[in-house]
């Protein structure tokens, strides 16, 4: 996923989930309604589109009544940690699929391959493999994808075409050549964005890489390896070279006009950005830019496996309702209608076949890159071990460290941040015959 | 120096440093009936072109503030009320009411005061995870029942009641309650309005301890809502501003209005006992 | 009812709640903070373990810790004396028989004391925008480049700072406004006919006299510094390049954020022996020298 650190949405908002949210409680002073009230947590900006999306499941569904809450991306991960801790979990919740493992880890969600095998509308054949498999979490089904996310490029056609280019870069010699040639740091002019605070990308080259990140069973920490070293040189060059400004989303601001006025020719970005580049750039510019796979060390295409699943918590008590919520979600024809919403990606192929999912030139890159995306590693403690991965890395862009001193910086720190999960595992016994701790 | 210049000077950088303090909250208070956007402009625009209400409607009507609202109002007076009771039978009894240990169980309480009040929050949440308040109300209210310094306060100025006061209602057969409320609490008027603005104040700002107990958007109080708003809505900073004013506006009231209390009871919890 | 049981019953409810709401998890942190509490034990008690120092020791050669304090410390060692400098100035402002509407400056000097940090710091974030931010359009008409002022890792700790002495200085305003009011005016009157200057009237009978309330509020001021959190937590959230983090923000992060509790509650330990140290080591030096 990456909801934990995607970049705010910076629309001017129209509250309609806090509104749904003030409804529901002025509704709460009526006499109490029959049936169930659901609470169903969002996190970022899919909870503004959802409450447009919940009307006709409550038309649909007239026992149930859906409550839901927006959680701001930046304490999202808090809050979800801190209800679990209080007893206080939603009844259903979107989830990013790197924060599935710890919340799998604490028991706290509700297992849904019966479910599932039951549903006429899941249909697991028909959702993207890797993306279904982020899922499943040692071999026990906790989500149903909601929407997917996988990072490509953005990139200005018509900079591309006046430095002599004609295709988009499909591996990284050619990306670095395209680079460099559209790249005037006098000027102000870089040929790319990477914030430096964010570890998608670095995350995504390195995914690309045929060594995992982490090794023995996801007990240590992998980042001294060739590939992974290869991914992170790559990343820090662009920024040695200055081809790429080291500064972060903070400070970057609002990256989506300097796009339109040439200050990067690239953008490493998620799926949510046609929408803010078709809302943001004039109509004049809009057959400027055009989205491609990403470029490999030798070809394009393969990605990070993000997204958000819905998963249901193990102490709700309506699960039943929360389970006809996912399946309403997850029909393709409501899924078409919140990529219209939101320009959220739908996990399911079928999804995918009709009307503006199947025609838009600029969704075609994902489209193909879904195919091949590859999961981040599946243990509790990734999203910390990426949080440092990205601060080593900036230390490294800053010149403050080699690209070997920073593997093994990073590997360091990965290992002490595993060493509880390696004492867990160890000392797994069967439930029964379970003692104490020495 | 020249006595004129001397007042000038004097005078003009009060006025400057009036300036300084007060200009931020002008200037919240302005932005907050400017029309979307048109803060983020340059030159800065020091007053709205047509003021209007529209990011208080969008607030109350959208943004759930009058929740928020709600719920610090209610807090707030809780904490007042319930800390009001305890302190002053604590603080009184510390001063005026004899008994073995006295001293030193009010300077080990003092020397509580040394510890930060972060240093227990993560036993307190897991205890009130186990009691099951996490997220309610109560969680917020419970911890702030009774404080140190408000005992400290109303000792301070208890310990100015003459005792034969005291002696000669208990020569009459009065019983020590019935002496509380009859003629203690009647001399501690100033104290009370002093420590109920002060309570309700650190309240109604307070930040830290909501922020981990409170889960759920129903019980946000405003800081915490604002908190979560500024989180999602950053870019709107003439709606953000409009939710400042609300948060800010009712304690500078009431400060405004009490300020004599408020400044009295600032002094007397700086000397040293 | 004898006066003893009577001072225990009024005792009993305020006692009760320090008790359990304060004592008691005081006293629980120090517990944790020798267990490895994590996810893992969140999940299943069976996974705690007692690691005695354990914590202590791993935080000891962290250096996000070392950082976290190094923020801390530079916020308290140029945020006090700035702050209570500008009190001190504005009290003696206030103080002088030259100042007229003093009730009227000192609620405006007072004012920001009372807001809520959250709010103002809301405030304060659109002050210091980079591009439409008041604080560079004013710097840009005197021809000051643009500052990068949140965004800037050298930069946003002064900002903060910056912004924490605006909200505080009033408070201590108001206390040495007291202490000044309590000096003796023939004090002055003396030295005055002896010819001294303004300066030496300052250092010589002003701060002396001032001493014990300066003491008193430097103590409070720097306990209350060293707990910094709401400011950063809303303005910069830690960042840029975590040049922000505090103490209490690292504390925060890693109990309700990775759920560390049991190293989180060594971070407030550590941070409570670093404050007691710090307080005592001001009252010693107090008691020896001459400098207030």
């Amino acid at each position: 996923m990456t909801a934990g650190t995607r970049p705010q949405r910076l629309r001017r908002g129209r509250w309609l989930a806090a509104a749904a949210l003030c409804g529901a409680w002025l509704g709460g002073c009526a006499p109490a309604p029959p049936g169930q009230e659901l609470t169903f947590w969002t996190i970022g900006r899919e909870g503004e589109a959802i409450v447009q999306l919940l009307p006709a499941f409550e038309r649909a569904h007239p026992g149930i009544q859906v409550k839901v809450q927006q959680l701001p991306l930046t304490a999202a991960h808090q809050k979800l940690l801190t209800a679990f801790a209080g007893g206080s979990t939603p009844d259903l919740s979107q989830l990013g699929n790197t924060w599935l493992p710890e919340l799998a880890a604490l028991h706290a969600l509700e297992p849904l391959q019966a479910r599932v095998d039951r549903s006429a509308v899941v249909r697991p054949d028909d959702y993207f493999t890797s993306i279904w498999a982020t899922n499943v979490i040692d071999g026990t089904l906790l989500g149903v994808p909601w929407y997917v996310d996988t990072r490509l490029l953005f990139y200005r056609r018509d900079l591309l075409r006046q430095a002599g280019f004609r295709a988009p870069p499909r591996n990284w010699e050619e990306w670095r050549r395209q680079l460099a040639a559209l790249s005037d740091p006098p000027r102000h002019r870089y040929a790319i964005l990477l914030p430096t605070n964010e570890y998608e990308q670095l995350m995504s080259l390195a995914l690309q890489q045929p060594d995992p990140l982490l090794r023995d069973g996801d007990r240590y920490g992998n980042f001294e390896s060739a590939g992974f070293k290869h991914a992170l040189a790559f990343y820090v060059d662009t920024f040695r070279l200055q081809q790429a400004p080291p500064i972060s989303n903070v400070e970057a601001g609002n990256p989506w006009t300097e796009f339109g006025r040439g200050v990067y020719a690239f953008y490493l970005s998620g799926p949510w950005n046609i929408g803010e580049f078709r809302s943001r750039l004039p109509a004049a510019q809009q057959d400027d830019w055009a989205t491609a796979p990403l470029p490999g060390p030798r070809t394009a295409g393969i990605g990070v496996a993000g997204g958000s699943s819905l998963v249901i918590f193990r102490a709700s008590k309506h699960k039943d309702a929360a389970w006809q919520l996912i399946e309403y979600l997850s029909q393709p024809a409501v899924q078409q209608r919140f990529y219209a919403l939101l320009g959220d990606l739908p996990p399911r192929r079928s999804s995918w076949q009709d009307g503006a999912l199947r025609d838009d030139p600029k969704l075609r890159a994902f489209r193909e890159q879904l195919e091949h995306v590859r999961p981040a590693p599946a243990v509790p403690e990734w999203e910390r071990i990426a949080n440092e991965m990205q601060l080593v890395a900036a230390e490294a862009i800053a010149g403050r460290l080699t690209i070997d001193q920073a593997a093994a910086e990073i590997d360091r720190r990965a290992d002490a941040i595993l060493a509880k999960r390696r004492w867990v595992l160890d000392h797994a016994v069967p439930a029964p015959t379970r003692e104490h701790p020495p | 120096m020249n006595p004129r210049l001397a007042k000038a000077l004097v005078n003009g950088l009060l006025l400057g440093g009036a300036v300084v303090a007060l200009f931020p909250l002008l200037w919240m208070l302005s932005v907050s009936f400017m029309a979307p956007g048109e803060a983020g402009a340059l030159p800065p625009p020091l007053l709205p072109a047509h003021p209007g209400w529209a990011n208080y409607r969008e607030l109350f009507l959208r943004a759930g503030m009058g929740r928020y609202l709600l719920n610090s109002v209610l807090v707030s007076g809780a904490i007042t009320a319930l800390s009001l009771v305890f302190n002053l039978m604590a603080g009184y009894a510390f001063a005026k009411l004899r008994f073995a240990g006295r001293e030193r169980l009010f300077r080990a309480l003092l020397g509580a005061l040394m510890i930060p009040t972060q240093v227990a929050m993560l036993p307190l949440f897991l205890l009130l995870k186990y009691a099951g308040l996490v997220n309610s109300y109560a969680g917020v209210v419970m911890p702030g029942m009774a404080a140190v310094f408000g005992i400290f306060l109303v000792r301070q100025y208890a310990r100015g009641i003459p005792d034969e006061l005291l002696e000669a209602a208990r020569i009459d057969g009065a019983g020590e309650w019935r002496i509380f409320v009859r003629i203690v609490l009647p001399l501690l008027k100033p104290i009370i309005a002093t420590l109920a603005i002060f309570s309700f104040l650190a309240a109604w700002n307070d930040f830290m301890w909501p922020l981990i107990v409170l889960t759920g958007q129903e019980h946000y109080t405003l800081p915490i809502g604002l908190a979560s708003l500024a989180r999602e809505h950053a870019q709107d900073s003439e709606l953000m501003m409009a939710g400042s004013v609300v948060t800010v506006l009712p304690v500078l009231l009431l400060f405004l209005s009490l300020q004599r209390y408020y400044l009295q009871g600032l002094l007397l919890g700086s000397v040293k006992g | 009812m004898n006066p003893p049981r009577a001072a225990w019953l009024f005792l009993a409810p305020a006692l009760l709640v320090l008790g359990v709401f304060f004592l008691l998890p005081v006293l629980g942190a120090l517990v944790l903070s020798l267990t490895d509490y994590d996810l893992y034990a969140l999940a299943d008690l069976h996974n705690l373990r007692f690691v005695a120092l354990g914590n202590y020791w791993e935080l000891l050669h962290r250096p996000l810790f070392w950082s976290a304090l190094g923020h801390t410390v530079y916020f308290v060692a140029v945020g006090v004396p700035l702050s209570m400098g500008a009190s001190l100035g504005a009290a003696m402002l206030l103080n002088s028989p030259l100042a007229r509407c003093k009730p009227l400056f000192r609620t405006a000097l007072f004012a920001p004391v009372v807001t809520t940090v959250v709010a103002v710091a809301v405030i304060w974030r659109y002050l210091f925008n980079t591009r439409y931010g008041m604080a560079n359009y004013v710097l840009g008409l005197v021809g000051v480049h643009p500052v990068d002022w949140l965004g800037d890792p050298h930069w946003a700790m002064p900002t903060i700072i910056l912004f924490a002495v605006w909200k505080n200085f009033g408070y201590n305003m108001v206390i040495f406004l007291a202490g000044l009011q309590a000096i003796p005016p023939e004090l002055y009157e003396a030295a005055r006919i002896d010819g001294a200057s303004a300066w030496r009237q300052f250092r010589h009978i002003t701060l002396p006299m001032l001493k014990p309330t300066l003491l008193m509020v430097g103590i409070l001021t720097v306990s209350g510094y060293f707990q910094l959190f709401a400011e950063p937590y809303v303005m910069t959230e830690g960042g840029p390049l975590q040049s922000t983090v505090s103490v209490l923000y690292l504390m925060y992060d890693e109990g309700f954020k990775w759920w560390n509790l049991g190293s989180a509650s060594a971070v407030a330990f550590l941070l409570f022996v670093i404050m007691f140290a710090v307080t005592a080591l001001m009252l010693k030096l107090s008691r020896h020298g001459e400098e207030p």
